[in-house]
């Protein structure tokens, strides 16, 4: 990482400390600011809050590695996580799968070299009613046929 | 952050109950009744502590008593009535009257379960792991009659073994997640290596980044080791190399002993804490095919001249010459987890660091130079061996700077379960041993380098020589006995004041350095005494802050609670009982020696007669006996 880059997040973080204060528990809010950001929450990021917090990194990175929606490593602009628990499964999750990962080239787990989106499978969305379902992001996607599926990826930027 | 259960957030923290100072008061006591037995116990004594009072056995597996409460492994459940489920004994403080069950079908069958768990998840076959007969979880099985897998067995090892660090090597397939290294090395030390990483049956204890142990900030004090109940963690053992040294006819190798592992051996045979095997230890160490087996104790001696004198100078510098900047309070350097400590956490207090080197280190450099002179040998075939109840002096022989011989002045740290084991391989009961002595040009040393071993034993053996040089007067006039009891006992930081009444005139090593002691003639010193990391880091603060520890002159400090007695390389187990009963060993053992301070060593003297001839902390002198440290931060890249 650059030192101006270095600069900048450390700048960044020491504003969101000033607005979450620096207690233990305003540990998550932090993160997830990170995280909307960036993407990811790097090395250096875990540290730097660990400092202002009076925490270890390594608990930094415990919590990190805890949420599923965080994340030490760098993830894609857009995030779809298709849900794989049972009810999703029978309702014809495998094909939906397939597509997308045609579609999109990569499989489950990776990003594509763009960086527009990271393919996940996530545990049960509650949709159990309406599957396949799917996340990108914060909003959710149901009744997912392989085409529609493949549509709804086509629009994300 | 230093308080304890204070770290936690409101929500997770364990529910613990002050006891009550006075429990003659009403509702000071509360009464139980544990297997229909009536029983009294002060408000907020857990399940657990309770059951211990009363003589009732509770298997436990998380819990240990220098840690706080987790909870987290289940195998204490108890049944108390009244509650729907059986609850955990050790994170249950008794607040009003309870019945309880120990040993019902239902606890019988829930422990068992629980135990069967947890060996399903644990890889590695008992025999050829280091912690054979001495393993908690294997002892457990073993009450609980664990005769085959119910729930499976891990058939293939899951992780790679971390073997980059010099001290701690990490197995962790034999971890069963209790999470003790955990919260020692967070609460217990402040140094925060380990943490449990990702969540269900990917959890696993793993460093920041999941990076090997080398390259995160571990200060190698091994504290882990000494409270793993299983064998996932292990000090980095170098027993093989120096078998193959012993049976090398061209090799001269010698070991020096440091005061801690003769207080404790005797405990990996089978004999309770608290008696000293020093004689016994010397034949054994002999028999197994070391040629020489010398008194760290010696260097610790050398230690006191050389830090005394560093002392004396630094105060002669501030207080009479008005030097700017003479970095005081002058810090110990005698323990290298807290070097490496200080060296991460606070490196702008590097200067405050006595540079005089550890005993360890002292001593490597010796043999390596005036013992291979006077004894003709060439210090290439020496192979020097450092018998040290510590994990951390695996990694301060490694240090690059260690090399003031021209060759690497300590080849290995060995610590006292590897020496154990060594005395056990070589078909040797140590408890049968005949005793027998040092051998010279170093010899017996005296009873303030014994005391090193405990926590305030340097400041004890520093106050007995520096009193003497400055008042002219004996120790055992201020003191009595010679013991200086404001330094000893295990508080996590401990105060003390010595006002300097009377100056004598100034002994003739000294002659070079200062003109007279005026300048001392009623003044008071200040020193402190702290152990385990946590405490120096509450000390560090204060001194940050400009508070009384700021105004002192000489702070020892010990990376392991307790002192080196509690070291890493230690005995397990370690609890504070066990502590206190190697304290009084060591401080028995330096009652019943002749010779109890440091500057009246005649080998010492004749050290710095023949060998070091330009004195305490001379050219010579600080060639082979002192070093520098390197600021090293506490960012990870």
């Amino acid at each position: 990482m650059l030192v101006m880059e270095k600069n900048f997040l450390q700048e960044e973080i020491e504003k969101l400390v000033e607005t979450f204060g620096n207690s233990r528990s305003a540990l998550i809010p932090i993160l997830q600011e990170i995280q909307k950001k960036h993407h990811y929450i790097s090395e250096f990021a875990q540290q730097e809050v660990a400092r202002l917090l009076d925490i270890h990194p390594v608990e930094v990175y415990s919590v990190i590695s805890f949420y599923a929606f965080l994340s030490s490593e760098p993830k894609g602009r857009n995030i779809v996580r298709l849900c794989q628990t049972i009810t999703c499964d029978l309702a014809g999750k495998y094909s939906v799968a397939k597509a997308i990962e045609r579609e999109l080239g990569i499989a489950f787990g990776e990003t594509t070299k763009d960086n527009r989106i990271s393919l996940e499978y996530t545990n049960c969305v509650g949709m159990c009613d309406q599957g396949p379902a799917m996340l990108i992001n914060d909003k959710v996607y149901t009744r997912l046929s392989p085409e529609k599926a493949v549509e709804i990826i086509n629009e994300i930027k | 952050m230093s308080d304890k259960e204070g770290r936690a957030p409101e929500s997770q923290k364990p529910l613990v109950v002050e006891k009550p100072d006075d429990t003659s008061k009403i509702g000071g006591m509360v009464s139980m009744e544990i297997n229909e037995r009536k029983v009294q116990v002060p408000l907020g004594t857990t399940i657990l502590e309770a059951c211990r009072q009363n003589d009732i056995h509770i298997p436990t597996l998380c819990h240990h008593d220098d840690l706080c409460t987790a909870g987290v492994c289940r195998v204490c459940v108890v049944e108390v009535e009244g509650m729907r489920t059986l609850q955990a004994a050790c994170a249950y403080p008794v607040t009003n009257p309870l019945k309880i069950k120990t040993s019902t079908p239902l606890v019988r069958k829930a422990r068992k379960h629980i135990i069967d768990l947890l060996i399903s998840e644990h890889y590695g076959e008992c025999y050829s792991c280091f912690r054979n007969n001495n393993c908690e979880l294997q002892s457990l099985a073993k009450e609980y009659g664990v005769d085959h897998y119910n729930f499976g067995h891990v058939q293939k090892p899951r992780y790679e073994i971390d073997k980059s660090s010099f001290s701690v090597v990490r197995d962790l397939d034999k971890c069963v997640l209790c999470k003790r290294c955990v919260r020692t090395c967070i609460d217990l030390q402040e140094v925060g290596v380990l943490e449990a990483i990702d969540r269900g049956d990917k959890t696993r204890i793993d460093t920041f980044m999941d990076k090997p142990l080398a390259d995160v900030i571990c200060i190698n004090c091994g504290q882990c080791i000494n409270r793993c109940p299983t064998g996932a963690l292990r000090a980095n053992d170098p027993r093989d190399e120096i078998w193959a040294a012993i049976d090398d006819p061209n090799k001269h190798v010698v070991m020096q002993t440091a005061p801690s592992p003769r207080a404790a051996i005797a405990e990996e045979f089978g004999i309770p804490a608290g008696k000293s095997m020093t004689g016994e230890m010397n034949t054994a160490i002999r028999r197994l095919g070391f040629d020489k087996v010398f008194d760290t104790n010696f260097t610790a001696d050398l230690t006191i001249m050389e830090e005394g004198t560093e002392l004396i100078i630094r105060l002669f510098q501030a207080l009479v010459e008005k030097k700017e900047g003479v970095a005081l309070p002058q810090f110990t350097s005698c323990s290298p987890g807290w070097v490496k400590y200080l060296e991460h956490f606070y490196p702008e207090y590097i200067p405050n660091l006595s540079s005089a080197k550890s005993p360890q280190q002292m001593f490597g450099a010796l043999i390596k130079t005036y013992y291979a002179k006077e004894n003709n040998i060439d210090p290439k075939d020496v192979v020097s061996v450092a018998l040290m109840p510590c994990a951390a002096k695996k990694f301060e022989c490694n240090r690059p700077e260690m090399t003031d011989s021209g060759y690497k002045d300590v080849d290995f740290g060995l610590t006292t379960r590897e020496l154990a084991q060594m005395i056990k391989e070589g078909g040797i009961h140590l408890p049968e041993m005949p005793q027998t002595h040092f051998d010279d040009p170093f010899g017996d040393a005296s009873g303030a380098g014994l005391i090193f071993g405990a926590t305030g034993g340097v400041m004890e053996a520093a106050i007995r020589t520096v009193v003497e040089l400055v008042t002219g007067k004996k120790a055992e006039d201020l003191f009595e006995n010679a013991n200086v009891m404001p330094v000893r006992g295990f508080e996590g930081v401990k105060y003390a004041e010595l006002p300097i009444p009377v100056v004598g005139p100034v002994p003739e090593i000294l002659k070079a350095l200062v003109p007279n002691w005026d300048w001392l003639k009623g003044a008071t010193l200040k020193v402190a005494v702290c152990h385990g990391t946590a405490n120096a880091k509450k000390v560090m603060d204060d001194i940050k802050a400009g508070g009384k520890f700021s105004e002192c002159h000489f702070i020892e400090f010990m990376a392991c609670p307790g002192g080196c007695l509690g070291g890493g390389g230690q005995p397990i187990p370690t609890t504070p009982e066990i502590r206190k009963a190697r304290a009084k060993a060591i401080y028995t053992e330096d009652e019943s020696l002749p010779l109890r301070k440091s500057h009246e060593n005649e080998h010492v003297a004749s050290i710095y007669d023949k060998f070091l001839t330009d004195g305490p902390c001379g050219h010579i002198s600080h060639k082979l006996l002192h070093t520098h440290y390197t600021p090293r931060g506490k960012y990870i890249d």
